[in-house]
């Protein structure tokens, strides 16, 4: 059995139809969640469009909650607003709390 | 393998309608999913109630399990026998290891092997691309390295149906990498690529923000006090750091550019947090009974105490 080490690469700058597949989703749920404010591409017309960072995050979060529990763009939008808000909250929740003493 | 009580998964009775089932199965499948649930177990909780799910919402496959569960003797060391043998297609154990895609236990892909295709909780069959998830370390994020992975990923089999394969490969983690990001590893996800997106391991020291980490940095009263330079670790070795004089408890000091490595490499944030010594011997006490009498403080003064 071979056990040589394979390269990865950091997944950024996907076009619409890489970000589709990647989400397993079509590109009218994508460009709904534009339409929401979601995601922001870089580019102007469609066909130079790029999604870079938390872009691909929030899509590919976006597109499981759909595909999951049957959550529409405006509820996925809704979701990721409250979740990004809850993580920043924990954060510096975690930050009082404290570490254990030594 | 172990059997599964679906209706128990569900916190179900037997009698339960497939309106119950709906309901019950929607409200566990919020709390669990694992993009708002971040506890340990919520994934496996998840992928366990979308197993239930896809077996009771079905009736002819809830028939099938309601009478398997009828069947003598559950969980022993034959447990092929008895209801396994009605007519429902049996494999030998698999490997348990299924890291990736959303792949159901094991319990029932051998009650329901021949559906094995066409299933899955997450999206549907159009991407032949594999996901998962790996956990890093911090050091590893900044230093680059190696990770093995074993992986249990549908293929094609040469009679054009959809199979499950054990595969173990090694994957380079790139210098760098963030929470949430993901790497391609081209063309080893079945028959697409594997995506596997970054978790770090929780820290005892350090907690990242994107690029960034925090992290709690313990000192003396008298270093708050008076300033001055200490050393502290960071995760590419100690740094020196100078603390200002009149120093308070919560200040941040910031080392620009030492959080994780990049195009634009992140930054540490040291929060300050002074740390009285306890007092164990009469030097100590007479030390603290000096500034006790030599000094005029009154932290209390705002309150009008």
């Amino acid at each position: 059995m071979k056990k040589s080490t394979i390269r990865s690469n950091v997944v950024d700058a996907l076009t619409l139809p890489d970000l589709c597949r990647f989400c397993r989703a079509d590109e009218t749920w994508i460009i709904e969640l534009i339409d929401h404010g979601v995601l922001e591409p870089h580019g102007s017309t469609v066909e130079t469009w790029h999604f870079h960072g938390i872009n691909i995050v929030r899509a590919k979060k976006a597109s499981r909650l759909n595909q999951d529990l049957g959550v529409n763009a405006a509820g996925a939008a809704l979701v990721l607003t409250l979740l990004e808000e809850r993580d920043v909250i924990r954060r510096r929740l975690a930050q009082y709390e404290g570490l254990p003493e030594t | 393998m172990e059997y599964k009580d679906y209706y128990k998964v569900l916190g179900l009775k037997k009698t339960a309608s497939p309106e119950d089932i709906k309901k019950a199965f929607r409200k566990l499948a919020r709390t669990y999913h694992p993009d708002i649930n971040t506890d340990a177990g919520a994934e496996a909780k998840f992928k366990e109630v979308n197993e239930a799910f896809e077996v009771l919402k079905d009736p002819e496959k809830r028939t099938a399990y309601d009478q398997l569960s009828a069947a003598p003797r559950w969980g022993g060391d034959n447990a092929q026998s008895g209801g396994w043998d009605e007519g429902y297609s049996f494999s030998q154990d698999r490997s348990a290891d299924a890291d990736a895609g959303a792949g159901f236990g094991d319990f029932f892909d051998s009650l329901f092997r021949q559906q094995a295709g066409a299933r899955g909780g997450m999206g549907g069959g159009m991407a032949s691309d594999s996901h998962a998830k790996i956990e890093v370390s911090i050091e590893d994020a900044y230093r680059g390295a190696s990770r093995a992975l074993s992986l249990t990923m549908p293929v094609l089999g040469p009679d054009g149906r959809v199979m499950m394969q054990d595969r173990k490969i090694t994957v380079q983690i790139p210098k760098g990498v963030e929470e949430g990001q993901h790497l391609r590893v081209a063309g080893r996800g079945g028959e697409g690529d594997l995506f596997l997106e970054i978790a770090f391991a929780p820290h005892p020291i350090y907690r990242p923000d994107g690029r960034d980490l925090h992290l709690e940095l313990p000192i003396t009263p008298w270093e708050a006090a008076l300033g001055g330079h200490i050393v502290m670790p960071t995760p590419t070795g100690k740094v020196d750091l100078r603390i200002p004089a009149n120093a308070r408890s919560g200040q941040k000091l910031r080392l620009k550019g030492k959080g994780l490595p990049g195009v634009k490499a992140g930054d540490i944030y040291a929060t300050l947090k002074i740390v009285n010594p306890k007092v164990s011997t009469e030097q100590d006490r007479a030390l603290f009974e000096g500034l006790a009498k030599e000094m005029s403080f009154n932290p209390r003064a705002h309150l009008g105490g």
